[in-house]
C-alpha cells in the first residue's frame, strides 16, 4: 500500500516537472516581429471520442494565456457569436477568415486548437487519463503563424482520481474542479500550462504580464 | 514522525504547484468553471446564478486587491443580459473595456446590442 502511494507520488513529481521541461527550440521571430496583444480562441477541433471535450478544453484556456500577458476574448460569448453568425460547428469556426475575425472581434491573433486525445482509459486498478492538443497562434493582419506547440499531459489514478493525488491535482489544475467528476478536465488544464507558460518552447510574455516576472 | 511516501508526496505538491508558474496576475474566482458547467450542466448554471456567482467574486477580488482577467466583466454582462438587465449588462460591457482597451470593437458590438433592448 505505502508502495504504491510512492509511486503515485512519483508519478505526479515526474508529470509537475514535465510540465517544465522544454520540449524544443522555437523560432520567436515572426512572434517578435508581429507582437499579439490580444487573442481570441476558438472551439477546438475534437478528434477524440468524447464528445464533451472540446467545451471541457475550452473553458480551460483562457487562465494560461491571460496570466502570459495576453488579452483573452471571453470564450463562451465569442462561441456564441461565431454561432449567431452561422457557424455552429468548431471546423466551420476554424475556416472563418481571418480578415472577418478582424472586423467582428477585432483581435490580434487566433488560437488554433486541434485535440487529439482526451479521456480516461480504466484498468483494473487504475486509471490514466490523457489529453494531447496541437495549438496554433496565427497573426490576424498577417496570416503568419507565429507560434505552434503540441503536447500530451497524463494523470495516473489507483483511485480513479480522488483522496490525496487527485487532491494534489486539483491545485495544481487552477481549482477548477469540485464541480466535475472528469478527470481529463483537469489533465486539459494541465496540457494549456505545458503548452504555453514554458520559458522555451512557450508564449512569449503579453503586455500585461508584469516586468518582475520577466526575470 | 513523517513517513516516506507522505514526505515524496509533499514535494510532488510543491513541485505542481510552485514549480511551473509565479503568483498569478489575477483573481480567477468561478469564471472559468462558470464557463464549464454552463456547457456540460447547462441546468446549474443559470444566468442569475452565474451572476450571483460572479458578483462575490467581485467582492472577493476587491479584498484580495487583485484585478479581475480578461473575459469576466464580458462574461458577467453576459449573464445580466439573459436575466434582461439591459443596463447592467452595458455597464460591465463598458468596464471590460475600460480595463481592456483590446476589447473595445468586440465590446462595442455587445453594447450596441444591449443598449437597443
Amino acid at each position: 500500500m505505502s508502495a504504491r502511494i510512492f509511486n503515485l507520488g512519483m508519478l505526479v513529481l515526474a508529470l509537475a516537472l514535465a510540465g517544465c521541461a522544454t520540449k524544443k527550440a522555437c523560432d520567436y521571430s515572426v512572434f517578435r516581429a508581429h507582437p499579439p496583444r490580444s487573442i481570441v480562441v476558438l472551439a477546438p477541433l475534437n478528434e477524440s471520442t468524447d464528445v464533451k471535450g472540446a467545451y471541457s478544453y475550452l473553458s480551460t484556456v483562457t487562465r494560461p494565456l491571460a496570466e502570459m500577458g495576453y488579452y483573452v476574448f471571453p470564450v463562451a460569448e465569442v462561441d456564441e457569436l461565431m454561432k449567431e453568425n452561422g457557424l455552429p460547428t468548431a471546423y466551420e469556426m476554424q475556416q472563418a477568415p481571418l480578415d472577418k475575425i478582424g472586423q467582428i472581434i477585432g483581435a490580434d491573433s487566433v488560437l488554433y486548437v486541434t485535440l487529439r486525445q482526451y479521456g480516461s482509459k480504466y484498468e483494473i486498478i487504475s486509471s490514466v487519463t490523457t489529453v494531447t492538443a496541437d495549438a496554433k497562434l496565427v497573426d490576424v493582419k498577417t496570416g503568419l503563424t507565429l507560434w505552434e506547440g503540441s503536447t500530451t499531459a497524463q494523470q495516473g489514478s489507483g483511485d480513479s482520481g480522488g483522496g490525496i493525488i487527485g487532491a494534489l491535482i486539483t491545485a495544481a489544475a487552477s481549482q477548477i474542479v469540485n464541480s466535475t467528476t472528469d478527470p481529463a478536465h483537469q489533465v486539459s488544464s494541465m496540457v494549456n500550462y505545458q503548452l504555453f507558460t514554458p520559458k522555451d518552447g512557450g508564449l512569449l510574455p503579453g503586455p500585461y504580464y508584469p516586468n518582475d516576472k520577466k526575470q | 514522525m513523517v513517513s516516506h511516501p507522505k514526505v515524496i508526496l509533499a514535494v510532488a505538491a510543491v513541485a505542481l504547484v510552485t514549480g511551473c508558474k509565479s503568483p498569478d496576475i489575477y483573481y480567477w474566482g468561478h469564471y472559468e468553471n462558470l464557463v464549464y458547467i454552463s456547457y456540460t450542466r447547462p441546468d446549474k448554471a443559470t444566468p442569475e446564478l452565474q451572476a450571483r456567482t460572479m458578483e462575490e467574486d467581485v467582492q472577493k477580488a476587491a479584498a484580495a486587491d487583485k484585478p479581475l482577467p480578461p473575459g469576466f466583466h464580458a462574461h458577467l454582462g453576459d449573464e445580466y443580459y439573459q436575466m434582461g438587465r439591459y443596463d447592467l449588462a452595458v455597464l460591465e460591457f463598458q468596464k471590460e473595456k475600460e480595463l481592456f482597451p483590446e476589447s473595445a470593437v468586440f465590446m462595442d458590438r455587445l453594447i450596441a446590442t444591449a443598449s437597443k433592448r
